[in-house]
């Protein structure tokens, strides 16, 4: 079971970011099909949000084809957003954090790190795009 | 003291008089007063002090009786003398008033003891479930309890009735910021088990935001707004822009705010299709811009000349 955290300051709608949460739990293989989400009752109240959040967050889950709802019960998770990847990701997590340690003694801060991982994604998927073009592919992949 | 309005009528009459006396024949207390609030919605009441949020409610439990037009709850009228069909509406309405008044010398389980003698529909088990989880004594008198313990024993004994509509009084005005926290979480415990429909005033807008998913702002005694909140935030933007030269923005309904500089126009906006005027930058709105927005509406401008100064 996860705990919901709410970031006062987001400018994210308040169950959009409930729907952020789930899927960020569902890539890093922290909820998995079968698993149960809290029930309605007990997010909105240890938020002290609306029910009726939570319950769009749920919605938006099951419509996204992610959760299921099983009247009485409470809300599923029905498919993994991990998919293949998950077991890569501990090697790439390792190499990634000897990477920020490399990134930080020559001096970059958070925030140079985010700036430079957000325009090299968006390069190498230009990249590939390009490399891609004899057969474009319909959907772009979503990062 | 919800539970038993005919009682309170009877037992508070400086209250009653009061109240009265405010909707005198001259000046209205509330006017224009329609709308409709849907079953299952936390719907927030906001308003300037004395803008009638207190009047709407007591009207609302029968405390009041309007003068000129009807107030329907369920399809029926809070307020008809003491008829039965006025005490079978009343079982279904919950209310908590100002300052959570409960009689200070009894203990919270006399409270309950008088609750399930007064009304027809009682549940006392849930009471006691809630107030033994909250670690509230049985037998202190209230009036020994803290502020937030009393909150607490006026929102069990409303929620005893299991009421399908649950009227709150600016609850948690008086307490600290825990004390607050606990009484909305049980509020909203208690909401997401049964599907009771709240109309709760207060003045804690971040609070407002967070669990209304309906709004109604009153202003000097007239409904101002009132609707679902995803939708009046959808329908209201803020414009920033060159001095507004007062020409209509296309995609602009109504212009519920303007503050000017000698050079820039800020405007709050309900709009009724997109504003593409590339002269304004475009932002959406929080629910707390949306109230402040209306609130500020009424406020006099300027009292500079009657000061002896200059603006």
């Amino acid at each position: 079971m996860i705990e919901f955290v709410l970031d006062g300051r987001s400018k994210v709608n308040t169950y959009m970011q409930l729907v952020q949460q789930v899927k960020q739990a569902l890539r890093v293989g922290l909820l998995k099909p079968g698993d149960q989400l809290p029930k309605v009752r007990d997010a909105a109240q240890s938020l002290v949000i609306n029910p009726n959040t939570v319950l769009k967050a749920y919605r938006e889950l099951e419509l996204e084809g992610l959760a299921e709802g099983r009247p009485g019960v409470g809300t599923f998770v029905v498919r993994t957003l991990a998919g293949a990847s998950l077991a890569n990701q501990a090697e790439l997590r390792e190499d990634l954090v000897a990477w920020l340690r490399r990134a930080l003694a020559a001096g970059l801060s958070d925030d140079d790190v985010v700036a430079l991982v957000d325009t090299t994604i968006r390069a190498t998927r230009a990249d590939r795009a390009q490399h891609a073009q004899p057969q474009p592919q319909p959907q772009p992949q979503p990062w | 003291m919800a539970w038993t309005a005919r009682v309170t009528l009877r037992w508070r009459p400086s209250s009653w008089a009061r109240s009265t006396a405010r909707i005198g024949p001259r000046i209205w207390a509330l006017r224009n007063c329609s709308f409709r609030l849907p079953p299952g919605r936390i719907a927030a009441l906001v308003g300037l002090n004395g803008a009638g949020k207190s009047t709407l409610l007591h009207l609302a439990v029968g405390l009041l009786e309007p003068d000129v037009g009807t107030v329907r709850i369920f399809g029926a009228a809070p307020f008809d003398g003491f008829e039965t069909a006025h005490a079978s509406i009343l079982a279904d309405i919950g209310f908590v008033a100002q300052d959570t008044p409960l009689y200070a010398d009894f203990t919270a389980a006399e409270l309950l003891t008088m609750g399930s003698k007064l009304n027809r529909r009682w549940d006392g088990t849930l009471a006691r479930m809630r107030l033994a989880q909250l670690g509230i004594p049985p037998d202190r008198q209230v009036g020994k309890l803290s502020g937030g313990q009393r909150a607490q024993v006026a929102l069990a004994l409303a929620l005893a009735k299991h009421p399908r509509l649950l009227l709150l009084d600016e609850p948690v005005a008086s307490l600290d910021p825990l004390a607050r926290r606990e009484f909305l979480q049980a509020l909203i415990g208690s909401v997401a088990e049964t599907g009771t429909t709240v109309l709760l005033s207060s003045h804690l807008l971040a609070d407002l935001e967070r669990i209304c998913d309906f709004l109604i702002v009153l202003n000097d005694g007239a409904v101002q707004l009132a609707g679902e909140v995803d939708v009046l935030v959808a329908d209201h933007r803020q414009l920033i822009g060159p001095r507004d030269p007062g020409e209509h923005i296309q995609g602009v309904a109504t212009v519920v705010r303007a503050s000017n500089t000698d050079r820039q126009s800020t405007l709050l906006v309900r709009t009724d299709g997109p504003v593409t005027d590339p002269a304004w930058t475009v932002h959406d709105v929080s629910v707390e811009d949306l109230i402040l927005g209306y609130l500020a509406q009424t406020r006099p401008q300027g009292s500079h000349t009657a000061w002896g100064v200059t603006a």
